[in-house]
């Protein structure tokens, strides 16, 4: 299992709490009880930070995007440290031929919190003249680390903490064009949007005034929902109603236009990141100027957990339930019913994979 | 299209210096924000025999009633019974089950008292077993009934351990995390407490039975985790009468010597066994049930499956091989028993077969039989039917030719009386 992921229950599951296998008839449904004093229940929160604070916690992070769209440098705005130590691809010398993916992991911490950040990198990515199926090599990254988390998890002598490399986000860089979205974004984001969280932004936004923003922000969004692209937030996940009006907002939102900097200004008297140009310091993280700070609180602040969690409990089992029917595991119980029994359902609420699976079909979401 | 993945090993990990504020240390706090709207699962086996004060404990500890009756002394034999209850501090939701050993200890013969525990707490762990093994699986939504700790309550004997209780620890200690306490505790003296406690202890460490222990490697809670050890097993006394001690109303049993207060630490354990379970370790023993007794677990039923981790440079995905092959071996078999059951059924058939032809002989038998007699019968009557058409015949002609001399008569004698009375005629003229 996940190190930092939770395994507790759904709390309003009508639900027998004894095993099938027990002679015993168990108790129906769980009866609500009062306590009149008290216990010291909610003590199990703070042991469960205290727990995960000592495990350290993972987060894998891929960015794609043409080059030159300042995707380093959106790495390195983001987590406010020199992630690439230099650019990945040489800028002075060719273009790579073909598209290379290059990660780099550093263990970062703040305030007694310890990450295992890995960035990955595509540079190359829509490079090429001819372009098609570059989204392969990516898909079969990320197709791989599930593939690894998945023959970690079926030894029969697990670890105690299988190692977390699954991409918990990608983040996709679509050039500021204005207009609308490309064909290869459309094609790129159709299919990465069902293996993995994805969060286009728009790169570079300070090319683009205002309005203009407005305007590509919309016919993005109109894009995005012609072709059935389901970005992350999800709407399919939202759990109740605080959930939905949040990411709503969110929604509304997506894409991001963001710059990215690493450069300290001065600007009236204090020190901000930012790009100076002739015309005026573009602050990085002023809302006024562009979106960055909206992605650092998505990715980071606010919903890191749940990327992890939608990683795990949908991206991760769907492709699970995918390799194994591929290898012709556990169907057809004959004589093997130990194994696989027929589906027990013992939560009233479908799992979120089945209910991403199922609007998936439907085009819904 | 040829890809190259440059993918730092372990070693090459760097620790970064953030240059900011960055913002990640708020993710403990959005991983506990999860886990408190989905809630929180814990299951509490309490082992022990009748009328040692389990439920009674557990009424106490979580500060409610729990719906029970007591049980009677008479089971046939040792029965678990789960109870689930919803319970809510603040905003944690506790979804709490508590399994109880019913008839513990009450039979003559007590062999096989511990066989129905650890039956149980293999189902549990077989339940999530197969959940996890399946393929579309939702261990995300999962109900966890595994047992994170096993209570065994210690008769107040002043003695020692029972043989039921050393054979019964000994069972459970690989498979749950045992805390043992001793019930009932004031029926104990002081000092002799002080006594049971180590000669328990020492029978429990000179008998290998492994008890849970209190973790010790963070600080925070390493400190009060070793005090509480020392006190290993507790001596707890359950109450939920209140009684009025000074100016409070205190949880405590009155007896006419004095009263005993349980949540005083003088005269019981009771707060210590409440901060250890609940308030310090609750999350460490739901892990250690997860990490180490279901892993165990899961181990020992893949091996005995009979699959095993084959070395790295073999095929991927090795257990698909033992899969298939155990499937083949299970296919063949039911084939066999299928081939079986053909054979035996094909012999009842032929069976059946050979009695009913013999039936339908003997009905063919009989009904020739029937046919002959009837057709002998219907000569009979035919030549009776012929002989009475004779006499008929016969009958007919007879009376014919008597009709027919009845009416020459006539008529003769008709004629003779024309004639005479022609010659009288004649005669007169």
């Amino acid at each position: 299992m996940a190190g930092t992921s939770k395994r507790p229950c759904s709390p309003c599951s009508p639900c027998s709490p004894c095993s099938p296998c027990s002679p015993q008839p168990s108790s129906p449904r769980p009866s609500s009880c009062e306590m009149f004093g008290y216990v010291g229940i909610e003590a199990v929160l703070d042991q469960l930070k205290i727990k995960a604070m000592k495990t350290g916690f993972e987060f894998n992070i891929m960015v794609v995007g043409r080059s030159g769209l300042g995707k380093s440098t959106m790495v390195n705005t983001l987590f406010k440290s020199k992630v690439w130590k230099s650019s990945p691809v040489n800028k002075l010398g060719p273009l790579p031929q073909t598209l290379q993916l290059q990660s780099v992991t550093h263990t970062i911490e703040e305030k007694g919190v310890k990450l295992k950040l890995t960035v990955t990198d595509t540079p190359g990515f829509g490079d090429q003249i001819n372009n098609d199926k570059c989204w392969d090599p990516i898909l079969n990254y990320i197709n791989d680390q599930y593939e690894r988390y998945l023959q970690e998890e079926v030894l029969i002598t697990r670890q105690h903490h299988i190692p977390d490399t699954r991409v918990h986000i990608c983040v996709y860089f679509v050039p500021p064009t204005g207009h609308c979205l490309r064909p290869l974004d459309i094609e790129f984001l159709k299919r990465l949007c069902r293996v993995v969280n994805v969060v286009p932004v728009i790169a570079r936004a300070d090319s683009l005034t205002l309005e203009e923003r407005e305007a590509f922000r919309w016919q993005i969004q109109e894009d995005l929902k012609n072709n059935g692209i389901f970005v992350y937030p999800q709407k399919c996940f939202d759990e109740d109603t605080n959930d939905k009006t949040l990411n709503d907002k969110i929604r509304e939102k997506i894409p991001f236009a963001v710059v990215g900097a690493d450069r300290e200004h001065m600007v009236n008297g204090k020190c901000v990141l930012g790009r100076k140009t002739k015309w005026g310091i573009i602050e990085v993280e002023n809302m006024a100027h562009c979106e960055f700070p909206l992605l650092r609180d998505l990715l980071i602040r606010s919903h890191m957990q749940d990327l992890k969690d939608i990683t795990h409990n949908v991206h991760y089992e769907n492709y699970r339930v995918h390799r194994l029917n591929e290898s012709h595991l556990l169907t057809k119980g004959a004589g093997w019913v130990t194994l696989s029994p027929p589906t027990r359902r013992t939560s009233a609420g479908t799992s979120r994979s089945q209910r991403w699976n199922r609007e998936d079909t439907e085009s819904g979401c | 299209m040829a890809v190259a993945v440059g993918r730092p090993n372990n070693e090459d990990l760097r620790n970064l210096s953030l240059s900011g504020h960055v913002g990640f240390d708020s993710l403990p706090d959005q991983l506990v924000n999860k886990s408190t709207s989905q809630g929180f699962c814990f299951n509490i086996l309490c082992v022990g025999e009748t009328g040692i004060g389990k439920s009674t404990l557990m009424d106490t500890l979580f500060n409610t009633k729990f719906e029970s009756d007591p049980a009677t002394h008479n089971e046939p034999g040792v029965r678990l019974k789960a109870r689930s209850y919803e319970l809510q501090e603040s905003n944690v939701r506790l979804k709490l089950t508590i399994v109880d050993t019913v008839g513990f200890g009450d039979q003559i013969n007590k062999d096989d008292s511990y066989k129905p525990i650890v039956e149980y707490i293999d189902a549990q762990f077989e339940a999530y077993l197969q959940e996890e093994l399946k393929i579309k699986r939702s261990l995300f939504n999962y109900h966890d009934t595994r047992i994170h700790a096993c209570l065994y309550f210690i008769a107040p004997t002043g003695h020692s351990l029972k043989s039921l209780d050393l054979v019964t620890m000994k069972k459970l200690d690989s498979k749950v995390n045992i805390i043992p306490i001793i019930a009932k505790a004031d029926t104990i003296a002081k000092n002799e407490l002080h006594k049971f406690k180590s000669k328990i202890m020492s029978e429990l460490v000179s008998n290998g039975v492994q008890i849970y222990q209190f973790p010790t490697d963070e600080e925070t809670v390493a400190e009060i985790n070793a005090t509480m050890s020392v006190h290993l097993p507790f001596a707890v006394v359950g109450s939920t009468e209140e009684v009025k001690i000074g100016n409070k109303m205190a949880k405590a049993r009155q007896y006419p010597w004095g009263v005993v207060q349980v949540e005083n630490e003088n005269h019981c354990d009771f707060v210590k066994l409440r901060e250890m379970l609940i308030r310090v370790n609750m999350e460490d023993l739901r892990e250690q049930t997860h990490t180490r007794h279901y892993e165990l677990y899961r181990r020992c039923k893949l091996e005995e499956m009979g699959f095993k981790d084959t070395d790295p440079d073999s095929k991927p995905f090795s257990l698909q091989e033992t899969y298939e092959a155990k499937r083949n071996e299970f296919l063949g078999e039911l084939q066999k028993k299928e081939e079986e059951m053909r054979q035996m059924f094909v012999m009842r058939v032929k069976e059946k077969e050979a009695e009913l032809k013999e039936a339908e002989k003997d009905l063919h038998e009989k009904f020739d039989l029937l046919k002959r007699t009837h057709q002998e019968e219907k000569k009979k009557v035919e030549d009776k039917k012929k002989e009475l058409e004779e006499e008929v015949n016969n009958f007919q002609k007879k009376k014919a030719a008597a009709q027919l001399l009845q009416s020459q008569a006539q008529q003769a004698g008709a004629q003779q009386t024309k004639k005479d009375k022609d010659k009288k005629n004649a005669s007169f003229t």
